[in-house]
């Protein structure tokens, strides 16, 4: 809460102002390609951002968070096929389909931990992803192209590259603006303490289950969101969209780019998307880059690259 | 049973082989503070366990304030005002003191179901925390983290925890263990203040501070209540300095 310019602010004010910025290069060089680009680090860092909150905060490491994407995802695709085009009614399936998802699986899984708990959620993710293979229907194997973005009904048109890409941006600000008050507020510190030591939580009067499992399907309801974000971003659904390579890098991304700070899953994704673009291009094996340069990360950083900005941190 | 804030009736615990609790019976009398001592391996953390509900007992009962409440979960028995500490401290290692309180505040200041405000300039619960923490000395120390904490002074916190749940009987599982002298000496005048104002139970190997500030003692050999009275009948007690005082007392006084 201090006014002073620490580095962390100004890393994160200038992160900010980039990504606002990120357009008018788009405009000036007339190549959209950042663009296409930044808008899927955005939706990727949204979807950080959930899994930032129930695994940074509340020490819960779901192993398959990419499956809120993939439910996400197809809400709005099947509705899309089915004829039902309006946002209004893709958006909010989409984010009641993955709080649905998270309440039954944070249901069975809450009451383990540690390696349980990962497994657990790893198999339900697994599960979503073989449902979505079996959809002949929408595409089975092969995935779904989805022909009309969501529709605003002329309230804003997301067809357009530019108002897209500020939806995004504007949609992650008030993401990590919430995750912020929520994690500060009376619930989030009853979120925190469970992560911290959960025996005395109870001791002192905290039924902690209940919180968790509240905590659990906010992420999910918000990484729904980021998934029915991407489906209108790369105009295209498919299971490889959830499959559990895709829940790792989520975890990679939190991690990488610090747990428990405000910025650190924008940081961490964008890091992690740009070297990957970067590197595919530079390389045919860009994973024997990221690998060893993630261990280091892992292994001599504290706090991911947000740690590097030095202070402490609150919570 | 008008006079007795908490009864125990038979407690029988077995891990086992092991009978932890043999038959415990025990009452604990409205603003008594009532101490359990016993060599290690008595059974005593068994006990308090299953006082506190983290252990469900294979027979007999658990009754507070003339509820039975031998199946009433742990977080509700704080509810109903029967807090403890730990033996090992339990605290929240990257909070500060004052967040560690404040939490045991909030715990009893509704539900938390509260997503938006900023529960650290909450007064409702930071100025009772900060009131627990000057009861046990600790005002100085509220905004330093647990981890840079003496051990001492995280034994003053769990207090101050338990304290601030505004509890109407207090279990402590050895307040003392791990202590020096002289900050042992500052924690019997803290529990010798506290003694008016609530029922305690104190479990606790050292006998200055048991014999200082218990009203009456219960000795636990092998899971069994070998003797129960005031410390005098305890100190005279044939069966007890044969039992424990005898062979440990010049360990524990060392």
């Amino acid at each position: 809460m201090s006014k002073s310019l620490t580095p962390r602010v100004a890393v994160n004010v200038l992160l900010v102002l980039l990504l606002a910025l990120v357009p008018v290069y788009a405009a000036l060089t007339g190549s959209t390609f950042a663009m296409t680009l930044f808008a899927r680090i955005m939706i990727m860092a949204l979807a950080a951002l959930s899994l930032n909150l129930i695994m940074g905060y509340g020490g819960m490491v779901s192993f398959g968070h990419a499956a809120y994407l993939g439910i996400g995802g197809y809400a709005v695709g099947i509705l899309a096929k089915e004829g039902i085009a309006s946002g209004f009614v893709q958006w909010p399936a989409a984010i009641a389909a993955s709080a649905l998802y998270a309440l039954v699986v944070g249901a069975l899984s809450l009451r383990t931990r540690g390696v349980y708990f990962i497994m657990i959620t790893l198999a339900f993710a697994q599960m979503i992803y073989y449902v979505a293979i079996g959809l002949d229907r929408y595409g089975g194997d092969d995935g779904l192209t989805i022909y009309r973005n969501s529709q605003f009904g002329g309230l804003i048109d997301i067809g357009d590259k530019t108002v897209f890409y500020y939806l995004c941006f504007a949609l992650l600000m008030a993401g990590i603006y919430a995750v912020w008050r929520i994690v500060n507020s009376r619930f989030g510190l009853v979120i925190q303490g469970a992560r911290s030591n959960e025996r005395r939580m109870r001791a002192i009067g905290f039924p902690t289950f209940r919180y968790k499992l509240a905590c659990f399907v906010i992420a999910g309801a918000m990484c729904g969101l980021a998934g029915a974000l991407l489906a209108n971003h790369t105009s295209y659904i498919s299971p490889a969209m959830m499959s559990w390579t895709r829940s790792g890098d989520l975890i990679v991304m939190a991690v990488l780019g610090g747990m428990r700070a405000a910025f650190g899953p924008l940081i961490g994704a964008m890091t992690f998307l740009l070297l990957e673009d970067v590197l595919a291009r530079a390389t045919d094996y860009p994973n024997l880059i990221i690998g060893p340069l993630l261990l280091i990360v892992a292994i001599y950083v504290n706090g991911g690259i947000d740690g590097l900005l030095g202070g402490a941190r609150r919570g | 049973m008008a006079d007795a804030l908490l009864e125990v009736e038979s407690l029988t615990k077995r891990f086992g082989g092991v009978v932890a609790s043999d038959q415990i019976s025990l009452a604990l009398k409205h603003g008594e503070l009532h101490a359990i001592i016993g060599p290690n391996g008595a059974g005593k953390t068994t006990l308090i366990g299953q006082l506190t509900g983290e252990i469900a007992p294979d027979a007999g009962s658990v009754c507070f304030d003339g509820r039975d409440i031998t199946a009433v979960p742990v977080y509700r028995r704080s509810a109903l005002g029967l807090a403890r500490s730990f033996q090992i401290t339990s605290l929240f290692m990257d909070f500060t003191a004052l967040d560690n309180v404040a939490l045991a505040v909030q715990a009893h200041a509704g539900h938390s179901f509260r997503f938006w405000r900023d529960a650290r300039r909450d007064r409702a619960l930071r100025e009772p925390a900060l009131a627990a923490l000057a009861g046990v000395g600790l005002a100085g120390r509220a905004h330093m983290t647990v981890a840079d904490l003496s051990h001492g002074e995280r034994r003053q916190l769990e207090i101050a925890m338990a304290l601030a749940t505004k509890p109407r009987m207090l279990l402590l599982d050895e307040p003392m263990a791990g202590m020096g002298p002289e900050e042992s000496a500052r924690l019997i005048e803290i529990l010798r203040r506290l003694k008016n104002t609530m029922t305690i139970l104190l479990i606790e190997h050292d006998m200055d501070a048991v014999f200082a500030l218990a009203d009456r003692i219960s000795v636990l050999v092998y899971g069994r209540i070998i003797a129960s009275g005031d410390p005098d009948a305890i100190r005279a007690d044939v069966a007890v300095r044969q039992a424990y005082l005898g062979e440990s007392a010049g360990a524990a006084h060392g």
